[in-house]
């Protein structure tokens, strides 16, 4: 008998009688108001910035400003972008990112009780762009901020992707005597525009 | 050699007082962050009470979730495992580099590896394996188990890191300071993920209903390592399933506030699919789960979902630090966990406890770990695994306590020998005088008292 039926035999004699499911419904009555201020407070307490702004032009203003991009690699899909930043073109070789400073990346929307932007593969030229950037910057409809991940999951519940990812402030570590310290392999920074 | 018990380990780490005070101020002031975090969410019991009722089911219908969870996975692309024990698992890992022609591996956290003991399997067969992880990474350099499921390197003071980053990595001698520490391992490290084939991961979280995994990080070392290899294994203990993607919502909520405080991990990473051209295999491991399964009052012990808020909160833990459990697993959950594994080597780690019952308190999924501890003891005592001195101990006080008679004696003998030679009691082959002093000699026993009492309030 191959392990696989050695273990499915021995899980199915060990398992108990079957116990039913919990209902989740009452977790989707979470106040669905000020979901801007709230997302903006949890993730401004975990390391990350907010800036909410009326259109994508301020985006690229505020950029133009803040980094010096003549002496960077910026990398962005969004149309908006592209007088700053490459487009990139997925070639399946993601160590060509590897000096990439500054990815502008849409995500699909975010939660507000935990500072979490979802990001799918449709939406990244290579899985590994939001962790090898150095800075990472987001863009979110200010309408598509939901209230918790109860809510998050039902939005993708039947959604098909090849790979997912959650992103809640820029990469940290506390390992060395529980001090934080912004940085540690993925992103230095996080920043999401609220548009 | 020969293992110590807990309490050799304990004593050896309690000769540095300063040091225990420390330990014990850092993890609890991180239980803190977790009560902080948690008292924001109205509704925290009503999740752990769901989390708990969901893991109940899926540990009650686990044969029907890990052949749909295969399904999917393969429907997905991924290449699926199936290892018994930790030899096989290994040998799982092992062969999938060899046929690779890969002779070095990353790695992300996971305890399961930890429980397997691959990273030194791996080196005998000649595989040089970097672990990613910050904490990982660091008692790896210092030739360490990690003390703690989600703080490995705990117990280690910065100027020992600065220790061994100068000797290590370069860093400048002297120099204790994380921020840069941090950016030296980030350098360090970076290099190492952009030259690796192959990167191995633990598993959170795996979707029967869609055959996908999820990992969690801070640091966001398991997606640098597996989106930039050839080849991705991630290895996972066969309860790490849940039914559904809405199910996820219930653990993410409860898995960071527990383990940090804080309201998510930084990355939260869903594999469906491998990458195109590229390999995900995942390695479902049993070694001594499915056993657990069958034995009903330990059962619960496999809704774990490694937040270590049981190691935070235990007043044991915090004073004798997690190498003292000389298991992968260490603190409350690591006791009522290993002797599933090894009975006789772990029967001193449900000792190990004050049955205070703080673990089963802050557990996010409600598992009765201190009852299972005290349950553990009796299973230990019957099997034949505790000391003699124990057994006969237990066995005089249980004989002392049943009958009126012998316990009048016992009691007299007490008091007498107590107040004329109390060096009888108070020397060093009284375990319970070591710590303690012995309590005062009352001048008679209760029913005397009682007796005198009684006539004199007739009178």
């Amino acid at each position: 008998m191959s392990s696989r039926d050695q273990i499915l035999t021995a899980v199915k004699a060990n398992q108990p009688p079957l116990m039913t499911l919990p209902a989740l419904d009452s977790f989707f009555e979470s106040p669905k108001n000020e979901l801007i201020i709230k997302f903006t407070q949890v993730l401004s307490s975990i390391g990350g910035s907010v800036i909410e702004v009326e259109d994508e032009t301020e985006i690229g203003a505020f950029i133009r400003e803040h980094y010096p991009l003549a002496n960077i690699r910026a990398i962005s899909p969004l149309a908006n972008m592209q007088g700053i930043a490459d487009r990139y073109e997925a070639e399946n070789n993601p160590h060509k990112l590897e000096n990439v400073e500054l990815a502008i990346l849409p995500a699909h929307f975010a939660v507000a009780e935990n500072g979490a932007c979802w990001l799918s593969e449709t939406l990244l030229a290579e899985r590994v762009l939001p962790f090898i950037t150095q800075h990472l910057i987001l863009v979110v409809n200010k309408n598509d901020i939901l209230p918790t991940m109860h809510e998050a999951y039902q939005k993708i519940s039947d959604e098909t992707y090849g790979y997912g990812t959650f992103i809640a402030g820029p990469s940290k570590t506390a390992d060395i005597e529980q001090s934080l310290v912004l940085g540690a392999h993925g992103a230095r920074s996080l920043l999401v525009f609220l548009v | 050699m020969k293992t110590l018990n807990h309490a050799q380990n304990a004593a050896n780490f309690n000769k540095d007082e300063k040091r225990v005070d420390w330990h014990d101020e850092t993890l609890w002031w991180i239980r803190q962050k977790r009560d902080k975090s948690a008292f924001q969410i109205p509704e925290w019991e009503s999740l752990r009470d769901a989390a708990s009722a969901i893991k109940a089911n899926t540990l009650s219908n686990l044969h029907q979730y890990l052949i749909e969870f295969e399904k999917n996975a393969l429907a997905n692309g991924v290449k699926i495992h199936w290892a018994r024990d930790a030899k096989e698992h290994n040998d799982i890992v092992y062969g999938l580099l060899k046929e690779k022609g890969i002779d070095k591996m990353v790695k992300s956290k996971s305890m399961l590896t930890e429980e397997c003991h691959l990273n030194e399997y791996l080196e005998r067969k000649g595989i040089e394996v970097i672990d990613s992880d910050l904490g990982e990474r660091i008692v790896q350099l210092a030739k360490e188990p990690p003390s703690h499921i989600v703080l490995p390197c705990i117990h280690k003071k910065k100027e020992e890191i600065g220790e061994l980053f100068h000797e290590h990595l370069g860093t400048p001698a002297g120099n204790a300071d994380p921020q840069v520490l941090t950016e030296a391992a980030r350098i360090h490290l970076r290099e190492t993920f952009l030259t690796r084939k192959a990167a191995l991961t633990g598993v959170n979280f795996a979707v029967a209903e869609t055959g996908e995994i999820v990992i969690c990080t801070n640091e966001g070392n398991a997606d640098m390592g597996a989106h930039l290899a050839d080849l991705h294994i991630a290895c996972m203990g066969i309860e790490k399933l849940v039914p559904s993607r809405a199910h996820l919502a219930v653990f993410l909520r409860l898995l960071a506030r527990s383990a940090t405080g804080q309201p998510i991990t930084t990355y939260s990473s869903h594999f469906a699919k491998p990458r195109a051209g590229k390999e995900l295999h995942i390695v479902l491991v049993d070694n001594g789960r499915t056993r657990q399964l069958g034995r009903a009052e330990f059962r619960n012990s496999l809704k774990c979902i490694r937040c270590g808020a049981c190691m935070n909160t235990c007043p044991v833990y915090r004073r004798s630090g997690g190498h003292s459990y000389h298991n992968a697993i260490a603190g409350p959950i690591g006791a009522i966990l290993a002797p599933n594994l090894a009975m006789k080597e772990y029967a001193d780690l449900p000792f190990a406890s004050t049955l205070c019952g703080s673990c089963s308190n802050v557990c996010p999924v409600k598992i009765d770990i201190h009852d299972q501890l005290y349950k553990w003891r009796q299973v230990l005592v019957k099997e034949g695994h505790t000391t003699t001195a124990k057994q006969l101990a237990m066995q005089t006080m249980a004989t002392t306590l049943s009958s009126p008679t012998l316990f009048k004696i016992a009691g007299k003998t007490a008091r007498v020998t107590l107040k004329y030679a109390p060096f009888m009691v108070n020397n060093k082959f009284n375990a319970w005088y070591l710590q303690r002093d012995m309590p005062k000699v009352p001048k008679s026993s209760f029913s005397e008292w009682y007796q005198t009492n009684r006539k004199q309030n007739e009178q």
